[in-house]
């Protein structure tokens, strides 16, 4: 069954919000990931290597370019799908903004070391 | 008076993008509240408008210079390998920090988190200069579209003080040096 997207209609002549949307959520999903790649890293030899896309940054290099390509390609997909919508926006602010906070404290070592 | 270009990389990678961005997300700060509050006493002119587009892109220019050149150019400087038996560690200013007790969290907190947090920077402020650039006035009628882009704006100067605070710490305990030395001037 096709999952429907939080939405509520458009009701004036002011752009619709599914755009503005779209960038708030990707950020909170990249910025999230951005910690969840650095904790896998730390926490896997595997994954470690395999972030090493340039050795003299090591797997710092590979943990944010990632990130960044997961957060960009998020920001793709949504905007293809909210950009002419108005969505319920206070949802979506919230989630994102939880991730953006866990992203902080996941990024904070003495955090990331309880993983 | 001389310096060496490693130090010179590191001065334009914080003092230069770093500095000039933490003191720029104040001001975007204020004016993404000012200029879009519904309370805002004049209307935006259309000059008005297109500045803050200008300005946060340019702040989402240094944001991205600053974690690029600090992640590949000094980075690697930072975390270079000593070789084996090594026992002047100055150049190599992780093991440097590694090698005392006093000066390791500088390097397993301090650059651990800083390395990392660093990129919400720019993340956070293209989100913002993305939704001004697409929204401009018509933010006024999103009051949760600009509350968010506040609160990501905020986090974003917050990562960058922390980047900035523990990249000051890092060269006072192990600064990056080496390379050509390039002469200033002359002293007395």
């Amino acid at each position: 069954m096709k999952k429907q997207e939080p939405s509520i209609p458009a009701t004036s002549a002011v752009l619709p919000n599914g755009s503005g949307a779209a960038a708030i959520l990707s950020a909170g999903i990249g910025a999230f990931m951005l910690a969840f790649f650095a904790i896998a890293a730390d926490k896997s030899a595997f994954l470690k290597n395999l972030f090493i896309f340039y050795k003299p940054t090591g797997p710092l290099s590979g943990v944010t370019t990632s990130a960044i390509l997961v957060w960009l390609i998020a920001w793709g997909i949504l905007e293809g799908r909210w950009r002419s919508r108005t969505v319920a926006l206070a949802r979506i602010n919230a989630v994102a903004l939880v991730l953006l906070a866990l992203s902080l404290l996941l990024t904070f070592p003495p955090v990331a070391d309880l993983f | 008076m001389e310096i060496t270009a490693r130090s010179l990389w590191t001065l334009i990678h914080g003092m230069g993008f770093g500095a000039l961005y933490l003191l720029a997300c104040s001001g975007a700060l204020v004016e993404l509240y000012r200029r879009y509050s519904p309370r805002a006493a004049n209307p935006l002119a259309p000059g008005d408008d297109n500045f803050l587009k200008v300005y946060l892109v340019a702040m989402s220019v240094l944001a991205w210079l600053t974690v690029l050149t600090g992640a590949y150019i000094i980075y690697p400087w930072y975390r270079a390998a000593a070789p084996a038996g090594a026992v002047n560690l100055a150049a190599f200013p992780q093991r440097l920090l590694l090698s005392n007790p006093a000066t390791s969290g500088w390097h397993s907190i301090g650059m651990e988190w800083k390395e990392h947090v660093a990129w919400l920077g720019p993340i956070s402020i293209t989100m913002a200069a993305a939704v001004v650039i697409r929204y401009g006035r018509d933010l006024k009628n999103h009051p949760q579209l600009r509350a968010a882009v506040l609160c990501f704006t905020l986090v974003s100067f917050l990562a960058a003080g922390i980047a900035g605070f523990f990249g000051a710490m890092l060269v006072k305990n192990a600064p990056v040096e080496g390379g050509q030395r390039i002469h200033l001037m002359d002293g007395e």
